[in-house]
C-alpha cells in the first residue's frame, strides 16, 4: 500500500506542481506510515521526484499520450492505482488534472475533494479542507469511500524537501477504444508566455487602463517581473484582452505568490478569485477602491505616472540584486 | 437532437457568504440564488442549437421545491421543459449519480453543464456523468460545433486553446466564452409568461449514495491593514516587497 501521485509534466520534464503534489504526498504518507509512488506520462527522467520523497516512478511511454488525454491518463492512473493498491490518491488542481480527476473518481469509486488547502485533519475519518465559495470560505470534508482522490490547490502546501531514493520503471497500462473518444486537432499556445496557472507574479490590470491600447505597460512591467498577465471581467467583457486573463469568480483563479492589481477597484467576485494569492499590492487613484482593504500594499496614484516608474525602479532593483 | 443542460442553484456572485448551526449550514438569509454563471453560458448556447439546427432542450436540477424559481427562470429564457430531481444536493457524486440517471432515461445527445458551480466549486460533476454515462466529456469549454453525431469543441488550456473531435453523446463542462456575455438572455415578459406553461417534471429521486460530506464551515482570518507607500517613493515598495514580503 502506498499513496500515489499524479505528477504533471510537459515535453518530459515535470511541472513545478510536479512536486508540490509529491511534497503533499509525502505528507499524507508520514501520516498513514506508508511510501509515496508517483505516477507520469512520456517523463523523459524522475526529475527532483526524490528529493520531494517519491520512492517509486511509475513512468508511462506511449506516444499517443504526448498530448493530455483526460480518458486515457484516467484510465491509466486508475490501474497504477491498483497496481499500488493505493487508498490515497493525490494530484493537483489544475485545468488538466481537475478534466481527469472526475473520470478516475468514478473508475476507482473514490470519493473525490478538489481544492485540499491543507494536510487532512484526520486520517480515520479521512478529513480535509477545501477552499468553498471561490475562496470566500473552507469546508472541512470527510471522505467515506475506502480509496480517496485528493486534489491540492496549487501553492497551498509549498515545496518540502523529504530526500528519498526514486526508483523509475516503465508501467504498461492497457488502453481500450473509450479512452480515446476525445480526440485532439490542435493546440494553440502561446508557448513563450508565463501562464496565469503557473506564475509566481501576475500583474493584472482593469478599466482604469482607459483602453487596451494603453496595455504595453502593463506587458512591460510583467517582462520585468517574469510575471503573467491579467485582467478583471469589465476588461475582458469589452473585447480589451482575451477571456483566458479574466480573473474572478467566474474567470480564472489566482493563487501566485504575488499579484499586482493596477486600476481594479475590487468588486467582489474578483476579490473571490485572487484570495488565495499571498501579496497583493494594489495600484489605483481612488483612495476609497474596496481592493486597499483586501491588499498587503497599496500605492494611490495614476497608474500612467506609477507603472512607468516603477518598471524603471524594478529594472534598476534587478540589475543591482543580479 | 436532445440536449440536457444542467442547471445549478447558487448564490448570487455579489453574496457575502456566511453560515449557521455552529458553522455547519450554509446561511441562506439575505441571499439571492441565480443560475451558475457557467450554466448560464451552456444554456444559452444551447438556445442557439435549439433556433438554428432545431434540437429540444431540456433543463435540471438536482434540488428541493426552493430550486424551482431558477429553473422557471431557465425555461423563461426558452428551455422546452425542466426536471427537477426531489432530492437536497449533498455531494458531487450524488448529483451526478442522479443526473446520470436523468440522462439514460432521457436518451440525450448531448448533457451540457458549467464545468464547475460558483458555490463548492468542485468541477466534477459534468466528469462524473459522462464516466457514468459511458459519453464523450469535453471539459472548460469554449466554443462547440455539432455536425450529425460528432461534434467539434475548443476547451480553454493554460496558456492557450486545444481543439478536440468527439462523437456523441458527449458532456461539456462549459464556461465563458461558451458564448459571449453580452449574448447571454434576459428573461422578456412573454418568455415569463409561456414559462408559467411549460413542463416542470419533478422526479423521485435514485437515492445516491454520497462520498464525501461536510463536517463544518470555516471564513478566512480577517485581514490586516494595507500598507500604504506613496507614489513618489516607489523605492520604498521595491524594498517592502523584497525584505518584508519576500515576493521578489
Amino acid at each position: 500500500m502506498s499513496v500515489l501521485v499524479y505528477t504533471e509534466s510537459e515535453n518530459g520534464a515535470f511541472k513545478k506542481t510536479a512536486y508540490e503534489v509529491a511534497s503533499y504526498a509525502k505528507g499524507i504518507a508520514d501520516m498513514l506510515g506508508t511510501d509515496v509512488a508517483a505516477i507520469s506520462f512520456n517523463a523523459t527522467d524522475a526529475g527532483e521526484l526524490g528529493t520531494y520523497g517519491v520512492s517509486k516512478l511509475h513512468n508511462v511511454k506511449e506516444a499517443k499520450l504526448d498530448k493530455f488525454n483526460a480518458g486515457a491518463y484516467a484510465d491509466a492512473i486508475a490501474q497504477a492505482a491498483k497496481a499500488e493498491d493505493a487508498k490515497v490518491i493525490v494530484i493537483s488542481s489544475s485545468a488538466d488534472s481537475k478534466y481527469l480527476g472526475s473520470l478516475l473518481s468514478v473508475h476507482l469509486d473514490a470519493g473525490y475533494v478538489s481544492n485540499v488547502v491543507a494536510l487532512p485533519s484526520s486520517a480515520d475519518p479521512f478529513t480535509v479542507k477545501r477552499s468553498v465559495f471561490t475562496n470566500k470560505a473552507f469546508s472541512n470534508t470527510q471522505i467515506s469511500t475506502d480509496r480517496k482522490l485528493v486534489g491540492l490547490s496549487k501553492n497551498a502546501y509549498g515545496l518540502k524537501e523529504n530526500p528519498t531514493d526514486c526508483t523509475v520503471v516503465d508501467f504498461a497500462p492497457s488502453f481500450n477504444d473509450d479512452d480515446f473518444k476525445v480526440e485532439v486537432q490542435s493546440v494553440d499556445k502561446a508557448t513563450d508566455k508565463v501562464t496565469i496557472a503557473d506564475a509566481e507574479v501576475v500583474v493584472s490590470a482593469g478599466r482604469g487602463m482607459k483602453g487596451p491600447e494603453n496595455w504595453a505597460m502593463i506587458e512591460e512591467l510583467a517582462d520585468v517581473l517574469g510575471a503573467a498577465t491579467a485582467c478583471s471581467k469589465p476588461v475582458s467583457d469589452m473585447g480589451w484582452r482575451p477571456h483566458g486573463e479574466h480573473v474572478g469568480q467566474t474567470g480564472k483563479p489566482v493563487a501566485s505568490n504575488l499579484y499586482i492589481a493596477i486600476g481594479i477597484s475590487g468588486a467582489i467576485q474578483h476579490l473571490a478569485g485572487i484570495n488565495s494569492s499571498k501579496v497583493k499590492v494594489v495600484i489605483n487613484t481612488d483612495p476609497e477602491a474596496p481592493f486597499f482593504k483586501a491588499a498587503d500594499y497599496g500605492v494611490v496614484g495614476d497608474a500612467f505616472e506609477v507603472v512607468p516608474a516603477l518598471i524603471e525602479k524594478l529594472k534598476a532593483f534587478k540589475a543591482a540584486n543580479a | 437532437m436532445k440536449i440536457l443542460v444542467c442547471i445549478s442553484h447558487v448564490p448570487d456572485t455579489t453574496s457575502k457568504i456566511n453560515f449557521t448551526d455552529d458553522n455547519t449550514q450554509f446561511d441562506t438569509n439575505g441571499v439571492q440564488f441565480v443560475i451558475n454563471p457557467n450554466d448560464e453560458f451552456g444554456l444559452t448556447r444551447a438556445m442557439w442549437f435549439k433556433e438554428k439546427q432545431n434540437a429540444s432542450v431540456d433543463v435540471v436540477t438536482v434540488g428541493g421545491a426552493e430550486v424551482e424559481p431558477t429553473l422557471r427562470k431557465a425555461l423563461a429564457i426558452g428551455a422546452d421543459q425542466a426536471i427537477r430531481v426531489d432530492t437536497p444536493a449533498v455531494d458531487g457524486y450524488a448529483v451526478a449519480k442522479e443526473l446520470a440517471d436523468v440522462v439514460k432515461n432521457g436518451g440525450y445527445d448531448l448533457v451540457i453543464a458549467g464545468r464547475e458551480s460558483i458555490d463548492y466549486n468542485g468541477g466534477m460533476v459534468p466528469g462524473m456523468v459522462a464516466a457514468m454515462t459511458g459519453s464523450s466529456f469535453v471539459n472548460t469549454c469554449i466554443s462547440l460545433e455539432i455536425d450529425g453525431d460528432t461534434a467539434t469543441a475548443t476547451r480553454e488550456i493554460d496558456g492557450g486553446k486545444e481543439t478536440v473531435k468527439a462523437s456523441l453523446p458527449l458532456v461539456i463542462g462549459g464556461q465563458k466564452g461558451l458564448v459571449e456575455e453580452s449574448d447571454l438572455r434576459i428573461p422578456n415578459m412573454r418568455g415569463i409568461m409561456m414559462a408559467r406553461k411549460k413542463p416542470l417534471d419533478v422526479k423521485a429521486p435514485v437515492g445516491a449514495s454520497t462520498e464525501t460530506s461536510t463536517v463544518s464551515f470555516e471564513k478566512p482570518a480577517p485581514k490586516g491593514e494595507v500598507t500604504l507607500v506613496d507614489a513618489d517613493n516607489l523605492d520604498k515598495l521595491i524594498d517592502l516587497l523584497h525584505n518584508e514580503a519576500k515576493a521578489i
